[in-house]
């Protein structure tokens, strides 16, 4: 402790002295900087390109620098005019930083020493490979305004909807003012037609008030037999089907702690299942993942996209970096020091695929051995914003898959001898997983 | 037409004028309903606030809302770590080896754990020594999960934290003042242990460490010492015996600390024509004396003299004392059989007396016998009974400040728990390292909680130069410590115990090999001699010089105590024998005190698991009792009779050693129990609150211990009552039904055609006799198993010793309940695997057969088939594990409505619980009553309050095996969850599976090689070749059932016939 306090102070009169004289020689350098700017216009070629840099930015910096907040290493928005202005830093030593800072930290320069040592003594990668044009569209990117933040849309579904209602409401209204008139005009035709009717002396007949319907119904008792088989095997299909029903949590669809979007991390990142669901291929668990590896790759992404963010907010109401911070949060993340702070909570998931304790399913049979795609059974979870259960996960269901799906043999020697003798035996090219034996009791119940 | 035919209930009805029958006539029921006492209360129907209207909404109400709230599923919620460990796959079994060492029981295991709870125990078959586990070894794992542990240390019966606990004891011990302080504790030949506890004694000064067992060894221990200079015991190694000789040593049992059968079963299969040959002396009925080929009942102080004798005969020296003549007959016979075995023979003895443990010593090194390992010592006893003594007479005499045990419960064990509790309140300190609030702990001061040998470190050397390694297998469940930690604690050592168990390893033990290699082994073997100098200098340390040096005693006490030691050692050869038939006097009833199977020393008896174990030889659960022999019994009018609803109950009995009375002991009458003599088990009549009270079963027999002495003269006299007890078997012989455990003798069977003694059975088809296998007589079609694998699993009935341990590791594996006295009482018994034990009538189950045989006439088969349902008075024992058959033609299968079982191309007989509907037809058709029915919900109801009643003892389930719920019927499923594992394993790598990898929870804890399971389909298995072997039978062969439990025929080597 006491010792690091006495390097902070030999640190600081270092820079003072050193202060001094480098203004002394940034005078210097400044009369040369305006000189060399009378005479020669070449430096303006200097100048960034500000699109150029955005892609070397988005390649080369963006896995440890945000350009408004720090992370691994610190914001980068106008970096140059605050290293100008407030350490006097000029753009050779930027150079010399992003090209080879473990060199200039070695050589003692004061202030790349005392960055490495405020970032946990993380040397920044060297880019020797960026040229001075490079780095100068770099910078001209990160001198670019801050753009205004995207006003979060008033969600425009209920609005919109609200319009498509409308509309068709007018034309129901219209079409009922139609149908009205048009009874209406029946009505003053039959009445015109009846006054002339009785003008001109033609009787109408009056037809005989004959018994109601419903009493000739009544009457009728085979009707009656026939009407009552039908409303109670009807009624009896709703009641099966209602009961069939129970306890199929198809569509089951939860409001979990954190809003995870299988959308964006499978969808549009492209992450393989189980690079998260390791567990799939080894166990009868696909495992809900660790917190440790949504850190993987959440130590460097504390904030989604601009436009992430905006769809989120106007698609599903989701502020999703905050649902960042509840990750942060449950796994002990102080995202400022980039530090855990070791106080955990663990996040509650709410399962959503529930087989009942009488039935046995591996995933690691059908992952890694019968090389089921994830999405067979769990449906398009790369287009799930919010996880549901697809399948109904009955047993009809199960039997259904294995009489219809051929076992995966290959480079299995396993199945070499055992599918030899079955297919033969059974006269086919390609055993289901019922011929192998999908279908017994004991393969799934004990 | 109409009859004219009277009918009529009873005679009364016949008198037309009888007042009873008009009385009768008029009045529907004899006894007047008590409506009144209902009703006619007045007061309370009045005050009474629920009227019946408010009665019909509540019911109405109720109904309602538990419809609603079934209509909404249960939201269950997942909860993933936050950082996983590496090591750790949800749904992935992992295995570490460890070791279970409890004072009692001694053994390398291997446990499973499942997303970090340790559920089952099993062998470590990497170990040499004490790899297999046995019965109660396997039941341990549910002893973590005891919900009655002790959760953090206690003082007076409240909980405190450790700080308080430290700083105070550690006051308290450095202000003794000189007095003594005292470690009593169970046998812990741990190395690392031993240099803490010298460490202790040199920073304390004045501390001595006594070690006590509860069932003590003294006499071996100090005759073993006296010979060979090392306080332990000698080592046998059976497989190498040819002829093995035992006066009164229960070696398949708990005799010498266990782990002999695994060697004792290798020389039982018969190889080459050849097998051992197992002649036993003995009182009790006991697992070694049911297995072996001779048996020869005797009183326990004829075994004295008959061990005398057997010295005599063997080395020509001349003793006095005379035993009976057919005793003496029988003793010359096994003599002359070891002269002639020479090296192949070995003699073996439970006697608890010095001069008969010098003896034995004395005859196996005289036959130079290869089994007999002198040089190899067992250090798992260590406990000196003059050193507990002399500790009590110090207590008493206010000389020994502070007492500390640990893994001890002497107020239970002790015979005499009354002067222990006298002399503990004349001490300063008083700790006590429990696991439990047992007799002992609640009336100390402090109760330091220990943790579960699971959640242990530790280092144990079992024999001389065979180590064994104990790590934690979960993370403490408890704010528990370690006796080691808290050692080095007062030590003021740093670090923790474990940093110090690798550092005294590293520099003592390990001679530069690896540590981590050790603990992931789980043993290690040093064929240096320098580990036995440092386990000689454990024992030395250990106990009887400790007594007598710092107690801060005179000297004169000091010099009394060598002498007695001395006076007792001294005996050498033949004085031993000769000393040994002199104090050979037999007064009236002698006990034999034994220990059970199941049960042990007691220390487990809170494990439901253990107490619902069926005893190998009386079959009984949940209980112990006197056994008596038939003759004796019926002398003292002791009756057992089987109740109307099938229970077995039993006379009660007071019994008396030197005025110690244990009164109500109910009786048990024993086959095979030596006239005069009677045996009591050890272990039972637990009283404190460390057991639910369920568990506190039988009577408690350590009063009558007097002297740690396991035989005892004693007096019984009959009192009122029945006692009922829970017996799961009570046919007890075989009525000369040869056909279910087929047998021979050794000399049939290596002379004559397989024919003979193994046929397969006949029935006759178009009056022509065709073996019951061929297709012809089947009823059947057959069903295909060619294709794939096809499981069977072989029973040897030579090897089988029936230890029980496969019982146990199935109950583990396959979530089987535990029901409980009352309903076990009913036969409700839920175990999916039984070992049967039969009786022979007759002198064996041959005559038995001959018996059958020769029976004609109604007259002849009234008197004797109901004469063969009595057992012999020195009967013939055998043994049968009995499972479910999976039988290819089920004859369960065929009655079931709703096809919930069903045979399978692996061989297997499913059983789908969700599709049982409970009719139980199939258990009514099984001939071999294997299934098993759930008459109550046994998990989450109170009505039985066992483990998986409450949330920490549910952490023992195996995940992947349904827990069944009521009205469901259940059986072995041949361990299919192990089996399609193993398959799935295969797949995944993509190879075939080799023998040996197909396992079930039986044949994978049978150390004893009696249980084999494989596929047959694999021509080149093991299993394969034993379905050909001649000894192969199927158990009720006749009834055509096919089954893929495959029996081996057993052998005896019966030097009749």
């Amino acid at each position: 402790m006491k010792k690091s306090y006495q390097s902070l102070e030999d640190n600081s009169t270092n820079n003072m002295k050193q202060v001094i004289y480098r203004n002394l020689t940034s005078k210097i350098l400044y009369l040369g900087f305006i000189l060399l700017l009378t005479f020669s216009t070449s430096l303006t070629a200097q100048e960034g390109d500000p699109v150029n840099g955005k892609a070397l930015y988005r390649t080369n910096c963006a896995s440890c620098h945000k350009l408004d907040s720090r992370m691994t290493g610190p914001a980068l928005r106008n970096v140059e005019t605050r290293l100008a202005e407030e350490e006097g830093l000029d753009r050779e030593w930027i150079n010399a930083w992003i090209k080879n800072s473990a060199g200039l930290i070695r050589s003692g320069d004061p202030y790349a020493v005392k960055i490495y040592a405020e970032y946990n003594q993380t040397a920044m990668t060297a880019f020797p490979q960026l040229s001075n044009q490079d780095i100068s569209d770099i910078l001209a990117y990160t001198a670019e305004p801050k753009p205004e933040p995207v006003v979060a849309e008033v969600p425009t579904g209920v609005q919109g909807g609200g319009g498509d209602g409308l509309s068709s409401d007018i034309m129901l209204a219209a079409l009922a003012l139609l149908f009205a008139l048009l009874a209406g005009a029946l009505v003053l035709v039959n009445r015109t037609l009846k006054r002339f009717a009785d003008e001109k002396g033609i009787e109408v007949p009056v037809k005989e008030k004959g018994t109601p319907i419903w009493k000739a119904f009544v009457q009728n008792q085979f009707l009656v037999l026939v009407t009552v088989i039908f409303f109670l095997l009807a009624s009896a299909y709703f009641v099966y089907g209602f009961f069939m029903q129970v306890g199929i949590d198809q569509g089951y669809e939860p409001v979990q702690p954190i809003h995870y979007s299988h959308r964006i991390h499978a969808g549009e990142n492209g992450i393989d299942c189980k690079y998260c669901h390791s567990s799939a291929r080894v166990s009868k668990h696909s495992g809900i993942p660790s917190l440790n590896v949504c850190m993987n790759c959440h130590k460097s992404i504390a904030q989604v996209g601009d436009e992430t963010q905006a769809e989120g907010i106007s698609e599903y109401g989701v502020d999703y970096n905050a649902q960042i911070q509840k990750l942060y949060k449950a796994v002990g993340w102080d995202a400022t020091t980039q530090q855990y702070t070791g106080e955990t909570s663990p996040v509650k998931w709410i399962r959503i695929h529930n087989l009942p304790d009488f039935a046995y399913f591996n995933h690691s049979q059908h992952v890694s051995v019968a090389g089921v795609e994830c999405q067979t059974c769990h449906g398009p979870v790369e287009e799930m914003e919010v996880m549901y259960q697809y399948a109904p996960l009955t047993m009809g269901w199960c039997i259904n898959c294995h009489r219809e799906t051929n076992i995966n043999v290959k480079d299995n020697e396993y199945y070499t001898k055992i599918h030899e003798e079955l297919s033969k035996k059974y006269g086919v090219e390609q055993l289901t997983a019922a011929q192998m034996g999908g279908l017994e009791c004991g393969k799934c119940h004990y | 037409m109409s009859s004219n035919k009277k009918y009529w209930k009873s005679v009364e009805e016949l008198n037309e004028n009888s007042s009873i029958v008009e009385t009768l006539q008029q009045n529907e029921f004899v006894e007047e309903i008590p409506t009144d006492e209902f009703l006619g209360d007045k007061d309370t129907l009045e005050s009474s606030s629920t009227s019946r209207r408010d009665f019909l909404k509540y019911v109405g109400f109720s109904t309602a809302a538990a419809s609603l709230a079934a209509c909404e599923g249960p939201v269950i919620k997942s909860i993933p770590y936050v950082v996983q460990p590496t090591e750790i796959i949800p749904g992935v079994a992992n295995y570490y080896a460890t070791t279970i060492a409890n004072g009692f029981d001694f053994a390398s295991v291997l446990v499973k754990t499942r997303e970090g709870r340790p559920i089952k125990i099993e062998n470590n078959t990497d170990a040499p020594t004490n790899g297999v586990a046995n019965a109660r070894v396997n039941a341990s794992v549910l002893g973590l999960y005891d919900s009655l542990r002790v959760k953090s240390p206690m003082k007076s019966g409240a909980n405190i934290s450790w700080d308080t606990f430290m700083s105070e004891t550690t006051t308290k011990l450095k202000g003794l003042n000189g007095k003594a302080i005292v470690l009593l504790t169970s046998t812990m030949p741990s190395p690392s242990t031993n240099k803490l506890i010298s460490d202790f004694k040199s920073k304390y000064g004045n501390v001595s460490h006594v070690t006590y067992d509860a069932v003590s060894e003294s006499a071996t221990l100090d005759a073993y010492q006296a010979k060979y200079g090392k306080r332990g015991m000698a080592n046998y190694d059976f497989s190498k015996a040819k002829t093995i000789v035992s006066i009164g040593a229960d070696f398949l049992g708990n005799w010498q600390g266990g782990g002999f059968d695994s060697g004792y079963s290798k020389t039982r299969i018969p190889t080459n024509g050849n097998m051992s040959r197992h002649i036993q002396f003995e009182s009790n009925m006991s697992l070694t004396g049911a297995n072996a080929d001779k048996r020869v009942p005797l009183k326990p102080s004829e075994q004295r003299l008959a061990l005398a004798k057997l010295y005599s005969y063997i080395s020509g020296v001349a003793l006095p004392g005379v035993l009976p003549a057919g005793l003496d007959e029988a003793v010359k016979a096994a003599a002359k059989e070891l002269s002639r075995a020479g090296s192949n023979g070995v003699v073996v003895s439970g006697i608890q007396d010095v001069n008969a443990q010098t003896t034995v010593l004395e005859i196996n090194e005289q036959l130079q016998s290869a089994a007999f390992d002198p040089k190899t010592t067992i250090f798992t006893r260590q406990g000196s009974d003059k050193a507990v003594m002399q500790l009590i007479a110090d207590m008493k005499a206010g000389k020994v400040g502070a007492i500390i045990t640990n893994g001890v419960n002497p107020l239970y064990s002790l015979p005499n728990p009354v002067d222990f509790a006298e002399g503990l309140a004349k001490t300063d300190l008083s700790i006590a390292f429990s696991m439990k609030q047992d007799e002992t702990s609640t009336k100390f001061e402090y109760i330091a909680a220990t943790p579960h040998d699971l959640e242990s470190w530790g280092d144990f050397e079992f024999k001389s130069g065979h180590y064994s390694m104990m790590q934690p297998t979960i993370r403490p469940l408890f704010d528990t410590k370690q006796f080691q930690e808290v050692l080095m604690a007062w030590n003021e050592t740093s670090g923790s115990y474990r940093d110090f168990l690798k550092s005294y390893w590293t520099s003592n033990i390990l001679n530069g090999t690896s540590f981590n290699k050790a603990v992931q082994d789980g043993v290690y073997m040093s064929s240096s001699t320098s580990s036995t100098g440092n386990s000689e200098q454990t024992i030395v340390g250990g106990m009887v010089d400790d007594v007598s040096n710092s107690f801060g005693l005179g000297n004169s006490d000091e010099t009394t105590v060598e002498e007695t030691i001395l006076e007792s050692n001294v005996l050498t050869g033949g004085t031993a024998a000769r000393a040994l038939a002199d104090s050979a006097k037999s007064e009236g009833m002698e006990l034999s005190l034994y220990t059970k199977i199941g049960m042990g020393d007691g220390q487990q008896a809170n494990n439901p698991w253990l107490q619902e174990f069926p005893d190998p030889i009386t079959r009984t659960t949940w209980d112990n009792y006197i056994t008596v022999s038939k003759s004796d019994a019926d002398a003292m009018d002791l009756v057992n009779v089987n109740v109307a609803n099938g229970g077995l109950n039993g006379s009660y009995v007071n019994v008396t050693v030197n005025g110690v009375t244990i009164e109500n002991v109910p009786v048990i009458i024993q086959p095979g129990q030596a006239k005069g003599s009677v045996g009591i088990a050890l272990g039972y009549g637990r009283s404190s609150q460390a057991l639910k009270e369920e568990m506190k079963t039988g009577v408690n027999a350590y009063p009558l211990y007097q002297n740690f002495s396991a035989t005892q003269n004693v007096s019984i006299s009959k009192v009122a009552g029945m006692h009922e007890f829970a017996c799961v078997q009570l046919h007890n012989t075989l009525m000369g039904r040869g056909d279910i455990i087929k047998e021979t003798s050794l000399e049939i069977f290596n002379t004559k055609d397989k024919n003979v003694w193994n046929k397969v059975p006949e029935v006759s088809l178009n009056h022509i006799e065709t073996p019951v296998t061929s297709p012809d007589v089947d009823l059947w079609e057959g069903f295909d198993r060619s294709v794939g694998h096809h499981f069977n699993l072989s029973i040897d009935l030579n090897a089988c010793t029936g230890c029980g341990a496969c019982v146990i590791a199935c109950h583990a594996e396959n979530n089987v309940p535990v029901v409980g006295k009352t309903e076990m009482r009913r036969s409700r018994d839920m175990h999916w695997l039984r070992i049967d034990r039969y009786y022979s009538s007759e002198e064996s189950f041959e005559g038995d057969n001959e018996k059958k045989e020769n029976i004609s006439g109604l007259g002849s088969s009234l008197s004797e088939f109901g004469e063969m349902e009595n057992p012999a008075d020195n009967p013939q024992v055998a043994f049968q594990p009995v499972m479910c058959q999976h039988c290819n033609h089920a004859p369960c299968e065929t009655v079931c409505p709703v096809a919930a079982t069903a045979h399978s191309r692996q061989g297997q007989n499913h059983m789908a619980y969700n599709r049982c509907v409970g009719t139980r037809y199939c258990a009514n058709n099984c001939p071999y009553k294997v299934r098993r029915f759930n008459w109550f919900l046994y998990n989450k109801n109170d009505e039985f309050d066992y483990y998986m009643n409450d949330d920490l003892g549910r952490m023992v389930l195996n995940p992947d095996v349904t827990v069944r719920s009521r009205g469901v019927m259940e059986k072995c499923s041949m361990c299919i969850q192990k089996t399609q594992k193993t398959i799935l394993d295969a797949k995944r790598e993509g190879r075939l599976v080799e023998d040996g990898e197909f396992q079930t929870a039986c044949s994978a804890a049978c150390g004893n090689g009696a249980m084999v399971f494989g596929d047959i389909n694999n021509k080149d298995s093991k299993i394969a070749e034993l379905k050909e072997n001649d000894r192969m039978y199927h158990l009720l062969e006749s009834v055509g059932t096919k089954p893929n439990v495959i029996y081996q025929t057993k052998v005896r080597n019966t030097s009749k016939a």
